[in-house]
């Protein structure tokens, strides 16, 4: 666990976020102040449609947000133009989501590589970098295999990798263990800190796994678009259970 | 990208190979069909195409096509041997005429008189005889399809295969004894009709009597003299109509594609091959976009810009539309050859390649574009709901 982080990698001043108009408009974000620090790991809880999931997508510039202020790494995401803001995800941000989007018809040595092609690497420099990659979450040796091939925990190890592959600044990770048994979801979270954190890297894990709090270096708690509160991480918080954030 | 691209599209073979099929389809049917209706077309003007020699054709203004035939006095053949810049100038005498079969049923023959002297305007190909054959008195020669169809007698046996016409045979055209003194192959015409040749002046007298018997003049230009130029003071001379060879192809193809229905029958097979292939390939290819709009969605998120998505199902479309259109164009080509010796008109000629490429490109690019717009308008946001 990284015990000094000092430098802001996200900061959300005031953030809101409203879906629809008139009747059927939903407000999902009512005001966010949050800060990432670099090298932690900060996870996002709170009940189904609470925001967390609005939250992540607004940090990870690939959705607007109606007013307040987000900035990545020093940047306002607001002040970017569509396409500066696809480039500063291509070049900063890695992405593990929930049912892994690996392309099925690619080996998982190409699936790793796909962000190093959208960057415009040579294929072959790309799949290289790919195994290497696979190789430090410990499925090196099926690199030439299809994603329908392997478990659950081990496509999310493949959809780690490939979130790594780029060396981001920034991971976010949309319930990363939702889809995994219990000793599946903790070998991944484990394997999520030992190869992705880093003083030098943010992570930010939205789940409503409680039995994956440990890995938090602080736990921010969501509920109706607002942060209720920001603890340090550690053990399972013991009040976790009664707000209704343990699985479901 | 275009990697990627690719094995997407590969590596899903159910929906890979439907839209292969739709193109297949479209490109198939849209190059049979058109070879075919190109095929039936040239044999319109197949008899222009087979009389070797002229450069110039003349004939009366009002003639509309080859096979219509506005007789001319046989004045006008001297009358076009005086204009200048002509080496010369030989009659030519095309004819409905009826052939007596031997089942007493009547068979009706396109009757060709070819100068006595000369000969000039003759088959290309003789299978049997010798051309020179024809100044033997009552002589003809008989087209191959003719000979062993229409003008065939009947079988020996019961059921048996009628027995071809051969050299030596007697015809009885319009009550004239005529014999058979070689066999030519000509381009099939487009009323499938026998084609007899004779000299003129025999084929004049097979003819029933005519105040103008001449119909046409074909006229050789001596070298280096322009032949269009030629043509014009041809006309100018004689009050006559004359048409380069092509010219007068060209106004004959012009006048079954104004004056007939089959540009648009055949228009219609076309349409449909292309409705139909922009139906199918359009609609698996956007049904395989929907179907993979989450890793679109994911690859957007992760950087990739519009115009690497773009590109990537650009590739996409051209990929499936090549291959699509070459196994098309490839059955097509098949048809053609396997049934080459048949009555089937098949000319696949590189405009038509052409075409059907570019309605396949067309089918491709409508069918790339609904998946582009769907792919655009995609939120990578959506990554996130699981």
């Amino acid at each position: 666990m990284v015990e000094t982080a000092t430098e802001i990698a996200v900061s959300c001043v005031g953030v809101t976020k409203t879906y629809g108009e008139g009747q059927s408009q939903v407000t999902a974000l009512r005001g966010i102040d949050l800060e990432v620090r670099q090298g932690e790991l900060l996870m996002l809880v709170g009940p189904s449609g609470c925001g967390k999931t609005t939250l992540i997508s607004v940090i990870a510039a690939i959705l607007d947000h109606d007013a307040g202020e987000v900035r990545v790494f020093g940047e306002d995401l607001r002040e970017m133009s569509s396409s500066r803001r696809t480039r500063f995800r291509g070049e900063n941000i890695g992405f593990v989501f929930q049912q892994f989007n690996l392309i099925p018809t690619l080996t998982i040595a190409e699936n790793v590589a796909v962000p190093l092609l959208i960057a415009g690497v040579r294929r072959s420099e790309a799949v290289r970098r790919g195994r290497a990659l696979l190789d430090r979450v410990g499925i090196g040796d099926r690199w030439n295999t299809l994603p329908s091939k392997l478990s659950g925990g081990q496509q999310q190890r493949v959809a780690i990798a490939r979130s790594l592959v780029h060396n981001p600044r920034l991971i976010v990770c949309d319930e990363p263990t939702s889809s995994l048994d219990h000793e599946t979801g903790h070998k991944v979270m484990e394997l999520m800190r030992e190869v992705a954190a880093g003083a030098d890297r943010a992570l930010v894990v939205v789940t409503h796994d409680a039995r994956i709090f440990e890995f938090a270096d602080r736990i921010a708690r969501m509920d109706d678009g607002r942060i209720l509160s920001v603890t340090k991480g550690g053990p399972r918080p013991p009040d976790a259970r009664e707000r209704g954030t343990g699985p479901h | 990208m275009k990697f990627v691209a690719i094995k997407m599209l590969v590596g899903d073979r159910a929906r890979y190979l439907g839209i292969l099929m739709g193109l297949t389809f479209a490109s198939l049917l849209i190059t049979q069909q058109a070879a075919i209706f190109e095929g039936l077309m040239h044999r319109t003007f197949g008899f222009i195409t087979d009389t070797g020699g002229p450069d110039i054709w003349v004939m009366d203004k009002k003639v509309l096509m080859i096979e219509d035939i506005k007789p001319l006095q046989e004045t006008m053949l001297y009358r076009v041997r005086g204009v200048e810049g002509v080496d010369w100038a030989m009659p030519l005498y095309k004819g409905l005429l009826k052939a007596r079969l031997e089942n007493g049923g009547f068979q009706t023959c396109h009757v060709i008189g070819l100068d006595d002297a000369t000969l000039v305007g003759g088959p290309g190909t003789m299978i049997e005889g010798r051309l020179e054959d024809l100044r033997r008195a009552d002589s003809v020669i008989l087209d191959i399809v003719g000979a062993e169809g229409k003008l065939a007698r009947a079988a020996t046996e019961k059921g048996g295969k009628a027995v071809p016409i051969k050299v030596g045979d007697t015809l009885e055209l319009n009550d004239h004894r005529a014999i058979v003194v070689g066999i030519c192959r000509t381009t099939r015409t487009f009323q499938s009709q026998p084609v007899i040749y004779t000299t003129y002046s025999r084929a004049t007298q097979f003819a029933p009597q005519e105040r103008k018997p001449l119909s046409f003049v074909l006229v050789k230009a001596k070298d280096g003299v322009d032949r269009l130029e030629l043509c014009r003071k041809i006309e100018a001379a004689t009050g006559l109509a004359a048409y380069t060879q092509k010219g007068f192809q060209d106004l004959t193809y012009s006048y079954f594609m104004k004056y007939t229905g089959i540009p648009i029958n055949f228009g219609i097979a076309v349409l449909l091959g292309f409705i139909v292939g922009t139906a199918i390939a359009g609609q698996t290819f956007f049904n395989f976009t929907v179907d993979n709009i989450k890793y679109f969605a994911a690859l957007k998120a992760m950087g990739a810009r519009d115009s690497q998505l773009l590109g990537m199902i650009l590739l996409q479309a051209m990929i499936v539309g090549a291959i699509g259109w070459g196994i098309g164009v490839g059955a097509a080509s098949l048809f053609g050859l396997l049934l080459h010796d048949t009555e089937l008109s098949f000319l696949l000629t590189w405009q038509l390649l052409t075409i059907s490429g570019f309605a396949i490109l067309v089918i491709c690019t409508l069918s790339a574009l609904i998946s582009i717009r769907t792919v655009m308008r995609a939120e990578p946001a959506i990554v996130f709901k699981g």
